[in-house]
């Protein structure tokens, strides 16, 4: 009995070692990146399939498979004239940072991979920089919305990562403008969500931006459930909009106390509001509210390339595509974009091809890469009316 | 003015759940000197109890209320038969350690079992506001107010009029000499538990009907809170725990509407400690010398 349990332990360690000896290893020919067989190109995605934020990588990895199962059925990819399949190679990284990286050392490394799709967050994405700069293999993630993620400490941009969603920075100084230019708000309350970088940067963002006053800014932390001194006080105020930076729990807690006090006056905020949740929440109280968001369902219907994307979704997985599959499925097709302009599946052309991307169909519009590898793209805020999409605007 | 007035509102319905919790940290605490850190995750249990009463049994708001009472004091008999029990004679750091065990328990087995994600509470009552010169308060604050304060005049008569209120009080001086007396100290203690408990689970209603959102992890902070409340009231004070639980809501409440938003929490940990350095028995403590 003793003796088994021993062999097993030394089964199991040895495992572990290697394990922990490949999340270690790095690329040894950092200069050249991966090639590519005749037949497929290989595709790795760095998810987070399960623990914290599994909502989020299960929702981009629908797209992504999506995504790849079309373009496969439609031939491959062209890559200089002969078509190559795709060949997805699924990772969890179970919402760990360490785990990412490790993830993204073994596509780079051991799967030899063109490009690594994902993670979906922000620390999650950052943590496999140092693994795939070092093989020059692209990092895209879908979803990565701080502004540093693409940018090296110095301020430079990382040659190798890039994003197919826009910063927050980007959504705040939308708001900002939508309050001004079409909301005509003189006197703004802020409110965020001070624990997450996500409620901070927004905040910033848009108090920089807001050409009227910032009459109050405060704050409240992930897990607050009682807003209703801080409202008052905005009341008090005379306050024309609010502007609450940060997700759904709270926001809908918010947006709820607020109508109940009968302030009435808009509350916008950021795609963390784009959530169902974030109307079961706040229920009936969900009137008059304006958030930013990538890409929404009814603003959608004007775009074929959205609209086919819809239509296939639902028909997959019976269920109306969320916006984090829509990114992802985004990030997919950008990387085909990129390796049939550069007529190369090389890791370091498809870099160069996504730097360059110009103009690309997406899903959430028209994409362009801009010097720090954030894709600019329509940005579009939604109003809604009891808890439905009432209207939405697209803001420049 | 009228901001003032309501301010004052607001910082009453938030100390009225606080007093709620405080009660029972303090009744266990006076009856067998343990902090029951599990406490607050009574209170979302009773919430998650009433939210699947009211959605799927259909039960109003007072039958909601009552069965939350039920479960939560069940809860509260069944951690401390499991849990603390066993440990009696044991070194009160065990016992103590135990609780926030118990505690990891509840949050991470809610969470696992019926998912981390917030839920909206069903609204049984509907919602209006009644306008008092400008002032508005809420039909629900209203019901959070008065069903605080007859919980807590309930919970007094228990205590000083009844045969079990005499147990408890005799456990709380002297468990070894009440029971030569012959009071059943372990029967007293689960009635403690029972008792204490059963205003966790109320509190849990009422702030899932107030707040429309539940979570497993909604107990974590409120309980600390509460915690603080029943330190400052004194600890072991059934006036002091629904007191402290006031003042706190006061407190947190001034604190945000003076635009400190950001210090609430903050301010509310500085209490404690203030409080533990210069009036440790707090506000309606006994000062009592512990012997060794």
């Amino acid at each position: 009995m003793k003796k088994t349990t021993k062999k097993l332990m030394t089964v199991f360690s040895a495992v572990a070692a290697t394990m922990m000896l490949a999340g270690c290893s790095v690329a040894k020919n950092s200069s050249k990146g991966t090639k590519q067989d005749d037949k497929t190109v290989k595709i790795g995605m760095n998810m987070e399939l399960s623990g914290a934020t599994a909502g989020y990588g299960n929702a981009e990895k629908n797209g992504i498979d999506l995504a790849v199962s079309e373009i496969n059925q439609a031939g491959g990819i062209n890559v200089n004239g002969h078509k190559k399949k795709i060949k997805l190679i699924t990772r969890d990284n179970k919402s760990s940072n360490t785990t990412s990286a490790s993830v993204a050392a073994q596509l780079v490394n051991k799967d030899k991979v063109a490009v690594v799709v994902g993670p979906a967050t922000t620390n999650a994405a950052t943590a496999e920089i140092p693994n795939v700069t070092k093989a020059s293999v692209v990092g895209l993630s879908p979803s990565a919305t701080d502004p540093n993620y693409t940018l090296q400490k110095n301020g430079k941009v990382q040659p190798f990562v890039f994003r197919a969603c826009f910063q927050d920075n980007f959504q705040g100084t939308s708001a900002a403008k939508f309050a001004d230019d079409t909301l005509h708000a003189k006197r703004v309350a802020i409110y965020a969500d001070n624990s997450s970088d996500y409620g901070t940067g927004l905040a910033k963002a848009f108090k920089k931006t807001f050409k009227g006053k910032v009459v109050d800014m405060q704050n409240y932390s992930a897990g607050d459930k009682d807003f209703n001194a801080v409202l008052t006080s905005f009341k008090a105020k005379k306050v024309d909009a609010i502007y609450v930076a940060g997700y759904y729990t709270e926001a809908g807690l918010i947006v709820k106390q607020a109508r109940q006090m009968g302030i009435k006056v808009p509350i916008l905020g950021g795609d963390g509001m784009a959530d169902p949740k974030f109307v079961q929440i706040a229920g009936q109280s969900a009137t008059n509210i304006y958030y930013t968001t990538p890409f929404s369902n009814s603003a959608a219907t004007k775009n074929p390339v959205a609209l086919k994307f819809m239509k296939a979704y639902k028909a997959r997985y019976n269920e109306a595509a969320p916006t984090f599959s829509a990114l992802a499925y985004d990030a997919v097709y950008m990387v085909k974009a990129a390796i049939e302009s550069e007529k190369s599946d090389d890791s370091v052309k498809i870099a160069d091809g996504l730097a360059k991307l110009k103009d690309f169909p997406g899903v959430s519009g028209k994409i362009t890469m801009n010097k720090t590898h954030d894709p600019e793209m329509p940005i579009t805020m939604v109003k809604l009316v009891n808890g439905k999409i009432n209207k939405a605007f697209s803001v420049k | 003015m009228q901001t003032v007035l309501q301010q004052v509102i607001n910082a009453l319905s938030l100390g009225a759940v606080y007093a709620l919790l405080a009660l029972g940290y303090t009744m266990v605490y006076g009856i067998i000197k343990l902090i029951n850190f599990a406490h607050g995750d009574i209170y979302m249990l009773g919430a998650f109890w009433a939210y699947y009463v009211i959605n799927f049994w259909h039960l109003n708001f007072i039958g909601a209320l009552l069965s939350s009472m039920v479960i939560g004091a069940l809860s509260g008999v069944v951690i401390e038969y499991f849990a603390y029990r066993p440990l009696r004679n044991s070194p009160r750091i065990a016992v103590l350690i135990t609780a926030i065990g118990v505690s990891f328990l509840l949050e991470n087995g809610m969470s696992y079992l019926f998912g981390a994600n917030p839920r909206s509470f069903p609204q049984v009552i509907k919602q209006f506001n009644f306008n008092i010169g400008g002032v508005l308060i809420s039909n629900i604050q209203i019901l959070i107010l008065a069903t605080a304060l007859i919980l807590m005049v309930l919970l007094q008569i228990i205590i000083q009029k009844t045969k079990m209120g005499r147990a408890m009080r005799a456990v709380s001086v002297d468990p070894e000499a009440a029971e030569l007396v012959g009071v059943d100290v372990n029967h007293t203690i689960s009635f403690t538990f029972a008792l204490g408990s059963a205003l966790a689970g109320a509190a849990g209603v009422l702030i899932g009907m107030y707040y429309n959102s539940i979570d497993p992890l909604m107990g974590m902070t409120p309980g600390i809170k509460a915690f603080v409340a029943a330190v400052l009231g004194g600890i072991g004070s059934i006036p002091g725990a629904s007191v402290g639980g006031f003042l706190i809501g006061i407190l947190e409440t001034f604190f945000q509407s003076i635009g400190l938003s950001a210090y609430k929490d903050a301010v509310v940990y500085l209490v404690l400690i203030i409080i533990l350095l210069f009036l440790p028995s707090g506000i309606f403590g006994k000062n009592t010398r512990e012997k060794v």
